[in-house]
C-alpha cells in the first residue's frame, strides 16, 4: 500500500468524493497532472476532461467534470468542479450526439459568438467521449 | 337554546383559522424536507471553497488581487438575505435586529452604510427603517437559481472594485435545526484569513497554472457567488423551518383557545339549564 492523500471532489450540486488517494489525473489548462501526495501547492483551473483518482489500494474511480478548479496542498487535494459526473453514470450515445451537433454548428457557424459557445461545447463533448473511453479501457 | 351563540361564533371561527395554520404546518414541513436536501448537497461545495480560499488568504501571491486588500474602511456593504413571505415567527426580525446593531457600531465609528436585499422582507424593512438600500431582489421562489443572484452579487463586487466599498457583509440566517436558527453576519471581502489549523505557514506561494492573475480573477468572484448562494439556499430551509415552527405553536394555541372557550359555554349552558329547572321547580311549588 503506497502513500496517500486526503482528497475532497464537490461539485455545485453534490460531494462526488472524499477519501484517500494515492494519485489524482486530471486535465489542467495547460495539460494534464498528475498530483501525488506530498505534492507542492498548486493552484490551477480545469479543463473539460476525465478525472482519474487512483484510491488507496489501487482501485480506480473516473470522474467527469466540466470545468473548475483544483487546489493542491502538501497533504490534502480539493478539487472545485463546477458541475462532475460519475464516468459510471455517464450516456455514452448522448455524449456522441453532442459532439456531432456541436461539430455541425461549427461547420456552418454564422457569428463570433455561436462561434466560441459551438467550440466550447464541442470540447465537453469531446472531453466525455473521451472519459467514457478511459473508463472503459480500464473495465477490459 | 339561545345560550351562548357569541361563544360558538367565536369557536367556529377559531377553528377555522387553526384548520389554515396545521395545513400551513404541513405545507412548510414537506417544503422544508426538500430545502434542506438542497441545503445539505450544496453545502459541501461552499465549504470547500471557504477552505480554499482561507488558504488562499494565508499565501503570498505576488499578484494582489483587490478583493484581498484590506482598505481602511470609509464605507461597508450588506448584502442581506431575507424571505419573501412573512408568517415565520421571529425569523427576519431576529436577523434584522442582528444587522441593525451591527451598523450602529460602523455607524458610531462614522462609516456609511448600504444594502443589497434579497428577498421581499428585507427590502420593505429596510425602506422604512432608513436604510440605504442600493439593489433589491425579490421572489427567487422555492428553488433559486444560481444565475438570478449573480446579476446583483456582481454590482457589489463592481463596487469593491473601484472603491466606493471597503467592506462586504452577509447577513444570513444559519440552520442549526428544525427548531434553532441563528443570525449571522459574515465577511465576504476583503478575504478573511481562515481561522483553522496553522499547519501552512511563513513565506509560500502556490504554483499558478497558467499564472495567478486570471486563476484568482476567476476563482474569488466564485467564491463569493458561493457563498451568497448557499446563504439563499439556507436561509430557505430556515424560512421552511421557522414557518413550520410558527405554524405549529399557532396551531396548538388555538386548540387552547377552543379548549378554553368550549368549557365557557358549557358552563353558561349548565347555569342556564340549572336556571331554567329551578324556575320551573319554583313555579311547581307556588301553584
Amino acid at each position: 500500500m503506497g502513500i496517500s492523500v486526503h482528497c475532497d471532489v464537490v461539485s455545485a450540486e453534490e460531494k462526488i468524493y472524499s477519501g484517500l488517494v494515492e494519485m489524482l489525473i486530471a486535465t489542467g489548462s495547460e495539460g494534464e497532472l498528475g498530483i501525488a501526495p506530498g505534492h507542492t501547492p498548486l493552484l490551477t483551473a480545469l479543463k473539460p476532461g476525465p478525472v482519474r483518482m487512483i484510491k488507496q489500494g489501487g482501485e480506480e474511480e473516473v470522474v467527469y467534470v466540466s470545468g473548475g478548479y483544483l487546489e493542491v496542498q502538501p497533504n490534502l487535494i480539493t478539487l472545485l468542479a463546477d458541475t462532475a459526473v460519475r464516468a459510471h453514470d455517464m450516456d455514452e450515445a448522448a455524449a456522441e450526439q453532442a459532439r456531432k451537433e456541436a461539430e455541425k454548428a461549427l461547420a456552418n457557424r454564422t457569428g463570433e459568438f455561436e462561434y466560441s459557445r459551438a467550440a466550447a461545447e464541442l470540447a465537453e463533448a469531446v472531453a466525455q467521449l473521451r472519459t467514457i473511453q478511459q473508463l472503459r479501457k480500464k473495465v477490459r | 337554546m339561545a345560550v351562548g351563540k357569541e361563544i360558538r361564533n367565536q369557536i367556529s371561527s377559531i377553528k377555522s383559522t387553526q384548520k389554515i395554520t396545521s395545513a400551513m404546518e404541513m405545507v412548510a414541513a414537506s417544503k422544508m424536507r426538500k430545502a434542506q436536501d438542497r441545503m445539505q448537497k450544496t453545502r459541501p461545495y461552499a465549504e470547500k471553497m471557504r477552505q480554499v480560499i482561507g488558504h488562499i488568504a494565508k499565501a503570498n501571491p505576488e499578484y494582489r488581487h483587490p478583493f484581498m486588500v484590506d482598505r481602511p474602511v470609509k464605507r461597508v456593504a450588506y448584502i442581506v438575505v431575507s424571505t419573501d413571505r412573512g408568517l415565520c415567527g421571529g425569523l427576519n426580525i431576529n436577523l434584522f435586529k442582528a444587522l441593525v446593531r451591527d451598523m450602529r457600531d460602523w455607524k458610531n465609528k462614522g462609516v456609511e452604510t448600504e444594502i443589497c436585499a434579497i428577498g421581499s422582507k428585507g427590502a420593505s424593512f429596510f425602506r422604512n427603517y432608513g436604510g440605504n438600500v442600493v439593489a433589491a431582489l425579490t421572489h427567487l421562489g422555492d428553488d433559486p437559481s444560481a444565475s438570478k443572484l449573480i446579476g446583483n452579487v456582481k454590482v457589489m463586487l463592481d463596487a469593491f472594485e473601484e472603491g466606493r466599498i471597503d467592506r462586504l457583509f452577509l447577513v444570513s440566517n444559519e440552520f442549526v435545526n428544525t427548531m434553532t436558527q441563528s443570525p449571522k453576519v459574515e465577511q465576504l471581502l476583503p478575504l478573511p484569513e481562515s481561522a483553522e489549523e496553522d499547519e501552512i505557514k511563513n513565506q509560500w506561494d502556490y504554483l499558478y497554472e497558467p499564472s495567478s492573475q486570471p486563476i484568482l480573477d476567476g476563482l474569488l468572484p466564485r467564491y463569493i457567488e458561493s457563498q451568497v448562494y448557499q446563504g439563499v439556499v439556507e436561509n430557505l430551509a430556515c424560512e421552511q423551518a421557522a414557518r413550520m415552527i410558527a405554524m405549529k405553536s399557532a396551531t396548538d394555541n388555538a386548540g387552547n383557545i377552543i379548549g378554553e372557550l368550549q368549557l365557557a359555554y358549557n358552563k353558561a349552558r349548565q347555569a342556564a339549564i340549572t336556571q331554567e329547572i329551578s324556575e320551573i321547580v319554583s313555579g311547581a311549588t307556588a301553584v
